[in-house]
């Protein structure tokens, strides 16, 4: 059997270290891990992509001028975000001001229970089928394109929680958010997916 | 004598599955919940279906950056470093 060692990817902790004594290879390998989701995560404050792309430009900016300042409390991936969530904001006009907006989505149509809250419309069953690698696949796309429908408040949340795994705590700090609100704002993030996966369930 | 709590309707039931997922419900309430579930196939289908979803939506699809993202982002990086004034 050959035993082939795959390129070894340098961590946070050491990208930061390189990056304090000023090695440009570090930065090009921290772009290229962190980009992606910068600009997902831009994206959902600002009106456009080119909006999105000087945020994240700005962003970069930030991190080199504060990387010195970086006390490695949370994940590096948090505290840059946090910086993209605060040039976001600074430009964003998507953004409701004053009190968060949960975006009213309902968890489940109440018409779809009987009077005692029974089913009476239950979900039809697919999460079975996810072991299929093409159902998989295309339910995975599905999901992100349905991500960009949601409130931006809720497709924040979910954006962090679920496509980039941070944990709710995390999360709030990232977005200067209540727990209760994150609470809210992923249960009808998520609920609001699964009722657009649902619709569109038998096109899979 | 415990008064039991009475069983969750599945109403009730899809409003708890982020709480769930999350550990935040108290012991009594999450063995409510299990307890549902034990004996309702569409809550458990509810239940699985955003499992699955979360799970999914964690699957990143590989985004290479553009060769001029790559040339602005070193230009950028040299900018900084020509300039002391921008390190703080």
């Amino acid at each position: 059997m050959i035993v082939r060692t795959l390129p070894r990817m340098p961590d946070d902790g050491e990208l930061v270290e390189r990056l304090r004594a000023g090695d440009e290879q570090a930065f090009v390998v921290l772009v290229g891990r962190y980009q992606p989701s910068m600009l997902r995560l831009a994206r959902t404050f600002v009106p456009n992509a080119m909006v999105a792309e000087e945020v994240v430009q700005d962003s970069w900016l930030g991190v080199l001028r504060g990387i010195d300042r970086f006390e490695g409390r949370a994940p590096l991936k948090a505290w840059i975000f946090q910086i993209v969530v605060n040039r976001a904001r600074s430009t964003g006009v998507r953004e409701h001001r004053g009190a968060p907006d949960l975006g009213g989505t309902i968890t489940v149509d109440p018409a779809r229970f009987d009077s005692s809250g029974q089913w009476i419309a239950p979900p039809q069953h697919w999460s079975d089928r996810v072991v299929d690698r093409l159902f998989a696949e295309k339910a995975a796309d599905r999901i992100h394109a349905a991500l960009e429908e949601l409130p931006p408040a809720q497709q924040q949340v979910v954006t962090l929680r679920d496509v980039e795994g941070l944990t709710s705590t995390v999360v709030c700090d990232v977005l200067q958010i209540t727990e209760a609100n994150q609470r809210v704002l992923l249960h009808r993030g998520r609920a609001r997916l699964r009722q657009i996966l649902e619709a569109e369930f038998g096109k899979l | 004598m415990l008064l039991r709590k009475p069983d969750l309707a599945c109403q009730q039931a899809v409003e708890l599955v982020t709480d769930y997922l999350d550990g935040n419900l108290s012991r009594s309430d999450r063995r409510r919940f299990e307890r549902h579930l034990s004996v309702c196939p569409h809550c458990t289908e509810y239940l699985a279906q955003i499992r699955a979803i979360v799970e999914l939506a964690g699957r990143a699809e590989p985004d290479d950056l553009t060769p001029q993202a790559q040339d602005e982002i070193t230009d950028l990086f040299r900018r900084w470093q020509a300039d002391p004034e921008q390190r703080s």
